[in-house]
């Protein structure tokens, strides 16, 4: 039943190439919820001073999304990420995934950070091959080869990760992750360190291995373009305490012209929601 | 070629100065290089030259693996566990300034002159400077690197085995390495006083009957030569490919 409608996703998205609404419709009654946050609230407390960070939020996440969470420098977004990854525990509320409370991190949801998380001792391949040590040498050599040619590092397997520019080792961290087969992908900011045209070189690849691999992707971001160009839908949040300001739903089909009216009209909306003047 | 040929020219320049000098400055207790050689070769025909080697070697060896032995999980747990570091770090901070020296008339009240006194001013000397380099280089860890770690599913033994272990290992190797040249120091040092064997008697030794300072600055010929293969054969553990990631960028 769900490899079904699995499958029909993928024929609505990538064989049919269908208006993306349609594909929606068509979606939406059968889709699954895989992540949901409930009155999730934070509170950090520093010098006995309680600082408020995350402020009573509900989201709720399908299976196969791939969601942007956006909101100014030092907002609380990353802290939500690393809370509905298990590295901290809420203060209050909690993350369901697939019905079951987040008590810690776990392989099948698997936390991208910026390209500062390949291990500097292991080669592409080690790095690559690190979550896969309960396979067998054939398994691990098979998934390692496919996930290097994926993100196209072929030729750099026995390259260390100072040798490879930091687009490359963000691809090699995408490959370490999607290599366990998680349903989750937590990304945070992972091409905020990359110069603007391998960052936009690097979307595409994360659009085109979402769409080959089907995962449920939350990404965090504070690029206002970055989101309307990747996501779903954009959940856009305000400053400390975060909370959600409103959720973008962008529908347009994929690949994005991001010149024309629609993801004008999306960039433009979310611009003025967070109160930014579009002019420079 | 050049960059080989350098280093040797400058310790020829360096000999040919030091024996123009003498030569020139008349009278003078200071032997000439070849008289120094000559030290040397008398040494070796007497059988003094390994006996002594051996004997300030056997006495590094000793307080220094003892050293490694305790202080290196020592200072990998005080690391990991911030408390260890809260209790322990001032008194270390107040010990590492005593000069391992300054131990030498309590090693010799507790240990007699001999063998043990020696490699226990060496343990000393070396234990500090180990665990502080262990533990800074647990804290050097990077926490992303332990939640990748832990979000991929390791096990604790996996999780030393493959993050802890390959992290911690190049900052460790320097600590161990410049510690080794602090024992090699510190041995002259305890040789001259708690022993009556080694580099570092046959240094003062030489000094005291009859004033043989040839036999001295061999001794401080030999203890230069063996501090640089020490530090080569420890240069070459740096090498090692698994740990060479962490120089790489230097």
């Amino acid at each position: 039943m769900n490899a079904q409608i699995a499958g029909e996703t993928q024929d609505a998205l990538l064989g049919l190439r269908m208006n993306a609404q349609i594909a929606r419709a068509r979606v939406t009654p059968a889709v699954k919820t895989k992540v949901q946050i409930r009155n999730l609230s934070m509170t950090f407390s520093s010098d006995g001073k309680n600082v408020e960070v995350l402020e009573d939020l509900n989201l709720d996440i399908h299976e196969g999304e791939f969601v942007c969470l956006l909101g100014p420098s030092g907002c609380g977004k990353s802290t939500l990420l690393n809370i509905v990854g298990g590295f901290i525990p809420p203060s209050r509320g909690e993350v369901d995934i697939d019905g079951e409370v987040v008590r810690g991190p776990d392989a099948r949801r698997i936390f991208v950070f910026q390209e500062r998380g390949v291990f500097p001792w292991l080669t592409v391949e080690g790095n690559i091959g690190f979550g896969l040590f309960n396979l067998s040498r054939q398994e691990k050599a098979r998934r390692i080869a496919h996930y290097v040619k994926l993100v196209g590092l072929q030729g750099f397997e026995q390259a260390y990760p100072q040798e490879l520019s930091g687009g490359m080792k963000q691809r090699v961290e995408v490959a370490r992750a999607l290599a366990v087969n998680p349903d989750v992908l937590y990304l945070d900011e992972p091409f905020g360190a990359l110069d603007s045209i391998t960052r936009l070189i690097m979307r595409g690849e994360l659009l085109r291995i979402w769409e080959a691999e089907k995962k449920t992707i939350l990404f965090v971001t504070h690029d206002i373009e970055e989101s309307v160009q990747l996501a779903d839908r954009v959940v856009v949040m305000s400053a400390r305490p975060a909370r959600i300001r409103r959720i973008v739903d962008i529908d347009i089909d994929h690949p994005r012209d991001i010149s024309s009216r629609r993801y004008l009209e999306l960039r433009d909306s979310i611009f003025s929601e967070i109160g930014l003047a579009h002019k420079v | 070629m050049l960059k080989r040929l350098l280093p040797f020219s400058a310790a020829a320049i360096l000999v040919i100065l030091w024996h123009i000098s003498v030569q020139w400055g008349g009278k003078s207790l200071i032997p000439t290089p070849w008289q120094v050689f000559k030290g040397i070769a008398e040494l070796a025909q007497k059988g003094l030259l390994l006996k002594y080697v051996v004997a300030s070697l056997f006495r590094v060896t000793w307080g220094y693996l003892l050293a490694v032995i305790l202080a290196v999980p020592f200072g990998l747990v005080l690391g990991w566990f911030r408390r260890g570091e809260w209790t322990f770090n001032p008194l270390i901070q107040v010990l590492r300034p005593i000069s391992p020296l300054a131990w030498i008339p309590i090693s010799i009240l507790w240990f007699g002159v001999g063998d043990v006194a020696a490699i226990f001013l060496i343990f000393l000397a070396s234990f500090l400077p180990l665990t502080v380099s262990a533990m800074n280089a647990v804290r050097g860890i990077e926490a992303i690197h332990l939640n990748i770690g832990r979000n991929f599913g390791l096990s604790q033994r996996r999780l030393i085995r493959e993050v802890i272990y390959p992290a911690v290992m190049p900052q460790l190797i320097v600590g161990l390495r410049i510690t080794l040249g602090i024992a090699w120091l510190v041995v002259v040092a305890a040789e001259m006083i708690a022993v009556n064997s080694g580099l570092g008697f046959l240094i003062i030794d030489s000094r005291n009957a009859g004033n043989r300072y040839d036999l001295v600055i061999a001794g401080m010929v030999l203890i230069g030569v063996i501090g640089l293969l020490l530090d080569l054969v420890m240069r070459k553990l740096e090498k090692l490919k698994t740990l060479r990631w962490g120089y790489a960028n230097v």
